[in-house]
């Protein structure tokens, strides 16, 4: 895939640029003429739109600072001034607040592609940790904005974050105030936040590129998980994934716009939009929609120290998963007993940020009191999310590491375009094979 | 790198050669008197000699081999040395320049008259930007305090330190929870003391962690009485 170009300069110009910096040449390779696997769905259109989101967040979020002040007497006010007098303001900032959401929502699509079919194996294992080091930067990236407006929920969630740090033993403490540059969150923490938060998404570009990077050395996996064996097997990018890519992020849109235009607060706090007081703190701390899995992880457990650790250990569960799977087999379409737990991870996840946006004391059945077991009701948020924990950590540690040496995968095609040309309607071979030649 | 040259010094090595160095230099500088133990390079084109005869004094190939390759590996872990301790040197201030500044350690201490707070009441005030609770307490929160001294408890203490000699009636708490640093709310919780909303912790009338994931109790931030109805924290 690397190493093999099929790029010809037309024009003088070109020859001229391409003996002294290809990079047309590496456009075209990239973008246009990359062999990329027929057989990919729509599941496979979402690292497009995560590129175009991170474009967005990016422009958008340079135009909101040229009119943000990062000092706690100003900063509320002046997003307030955004809304209210910045000529389309309110669009600029509701795009960028809503394209969070959004961003978020590709990446765990994304995820769970990945997941399911098999994404993380060899030899894309870099490529996999290049995705949970984006994953991470950009959890930083939306805490710290959210940080930005100096509400309420902006102020006590970075409380609740940083004071995470301070569960570390003996250097806790000094990591917290390192943290805040004072004794509490304050001015300093603001402007640091408001620094980092223009930072890092240069950061993730720049780990984006490494990403695209490693995912151009092997190729592209594909629904099917069987390795690319020939030509038959794969389309040029361009036109082919540019006007998949292309109609998926049209959709994609659709839905970002019907959020921007017509909901733009459904995914936030109303509390956010109280000024933040130090010296109050809402009846309910919940973090935005995307994070409330890991903090359902972090509330299950009843211990300062355990609790952070729980909750960072899921994240550091991705980074090692590509050792955890002992299955050969990548995509679970050809697992079916792992396809069952796969959804059940997927439903673990769900309950997970469904218990983290509700007290923990907070019924899931109403007015029915069962039994106490150990420190709450067994009909409460905090034992089903310790149920689901429980699982959400099985999954990598028990489930995936064991199925794989005793479960038995239907078989697998031999090659992509098997499938398709050994079905019946299918039957002169070829056709499938190389349509771009055809008219 | 050994015998490959050194930032594509080789050739340079062969111009020194070719020049002539001093006798006494090459000593010095481990120059080529004994070969590099290799056979040289082939002639380089014309065109590159010019580099070297502008260059005449700059370092040749550090790795043909001295009379003491000891030395040369001295250099080397020097200079590494030096290098990850520059490094180092330089990075601490970038570190450090995240902690506290000198303005916001020097925040003044606060001040506070106790008459303004009444009988069982709380008050809370700003101090170093976190909230502090000053409360009065009743003589039955004072006698509930003491009756639990002795109570199993996550990060035991008897009430009596946790106030001044003498002055059991005042309570005065640094007012972040212990888990995460919320502010809890006075009276709440199953003792009468405090109960923070955001994750559960329950404490007492002397502010030790009874209930929740806290660890520890709230904290008594440094303060003395000034006279009778003045404290000053901090």
């Amino acid at each position: 895939m690397s190493g093999h170009s099929n790029y010809e300069p037309k024009t003088g110009f070109e020859k001229w640029l391409d003996t002294r910096l290809p990079i047309v040449r590496l456009a075209y390779d990239s973008v246009v003429d990359f062999p990329t696997p027929k057989n990919l769905n729509y599941w496979w259109t979402f690292g497009g739109i995560l590129a175009l989101m991170l474009g967005v967040q990016i422009v958008t979020g340079i135009v909101l600072a040229m009119h943000y002040v990062p000092h706690v007497d100003y900063a509320f006010a002046s997003v307030e001034r955004i809304m209210r007098d910045v000529n389309y303001g309110w669009l600029i900032r509701y795009m960028h607040a809503n394209g969070a959401s959004m961003f978020f929502l590709a990446v765990y699509i994304h995820m769970f592609r990945g997941l399911y079919y098999g994404s993380y194996k060899a030899p894309r294992e870099v490529l996999w940790i290049l995705g949970c080091v984006i994953y991470l930067l950009m959890m930083a990236t939306a805490f710290m904005g959210y940080v930005l407006p100096w509400g309420q929920m902006s102020f006590h969630g970075a409380v609740v974050i940083t004071n995470l740090f301070g569960a570390l033993p003996v250097v806790g403490p000094s990591i917290t105030t390192w943290l805040w540059g004072g004794f509490a969150v304050d001015d300093p923490t603001l402007n640091r936040f408001f620094s980092l938060h223009y930072l890092l998404p240069f950061m993730i570009a720049g780990v984006v590129i490494l990403h695209i990077w490693a995912l151009h050395v092997p190729g592209n996996g594909n629904p099917t998980g069987v390795n690319v064996k020939s030509k038959e097997d794969t389309v040029p990018f361009h036109p082919y994934y540019t006007v998949k890519d292309g109609f998926a992020i049209s959709v994609f849109l659709i839905m970002y716009a019907a959020f921007v235009f017509f909901n733009p607060n459904a995914l936030g706090d109303a509390v956010n939009y109280v000024q933040a007081n130090p010296l109050v703190t809402p009846q309910h701390i919940v973090p935005e929609w995307y994070f409330l899995p890991f903090y359902a992880i972090l509330r299950a457990v009843p211990n300062k120290l355990m609790g952070v650790l729980f909750m960072g250990g899921a994240i550091a569960m991705l980074f090692i998963l590509p050792w955890l799977d002992s299955s050969k087999v990548r995509s679970m379409r050809y697992r079916p007993t792992a396809k069952l737990f796969f959804f059940i991870f997927v439903l673990a996840c769900l309950i997970l940020g469904y218990c983290g946006g509700h007290l923990p004391d907070d019924k899931i059945i109403p007015k029915l009191t069962t039994f106490t077991l150990m420190d709450a009701d067994m009909n409460s948020m905090v034992w089903l999310s310790r149920i689901a924990a429980l699982y959400y950590f099985a999954y990598f540690l028990v489930v995936l590491p064991v199925l794989g040496l005793i479960e038995t995968p239907l078989p697998q095609p031999e090659s992509i375009s098997s499938p398709v040309l050994s079905h019946p309607a299918n039957a002169p071979s070829g056709a499938a094979a190389s349509p771009e030649k055809r008219g | 790198m050994r015998g490959r040259g050194f930032l594509g010094f080789v050739p340079l090595q062969v111009e020194f050669r070719r020049i002539r160095l001093p006798e006494a230099h090459s000593g010095v500088l481990g120059g080529s008197k004994t070969g590099r133990g290799v056979s040289a390079p082939p002639p380089q084109p014309k065109g590159s000699f010019k580099v070297a005869d502008t260059v005449v004094g700059a370092n040749p190939d550090p790795h043909a081999s001295g009379e003491d390759p000891n030395r040369r590996d001295f250099i080397h872990i020097a200079a590494a040395v030096a290098a990850v301790g520059a490094v180092g040197g330089l990075a601490w201030p970038f570190i450090d320049q995240m902690n506290p500044a000198g303005d916001t350690l020097a925040q003044a201490s606060i001040e506070y008259d106790l008459t303004k707070v009444a009988d069982g009441q709380q008050v809370v005030v700003k101090w170093r930007g976190k909230p502090l609770f000053i409360r009065n307490r009743t003589g039955k929160q004072i006698a509930d305090a003491i009756k639990d001294d002795h109570a199993d408890m996550r990060d035991p203490a008897t009430d009596e330190s946790r106030h001044k000699p003498g002055k059991a009636q005042w309570l005065i708490l640094i007012g972040t929870c212990t888990h995460l640093g919320c502010v809890p709310t006075v009276g709440g919780g199953d003792y009468g003391g405090w109960f923070c909303p955001c994750h559960g912790s329950v404490y007492d009338t002397s502010g030790r962690i009874r209930k929740g994931p806290a660890p520890k109790n709230l904290e008594v931030p440094d303060y003395t009485f000034l006279s009778d109805t003045k404290v000053k924290v901090g």
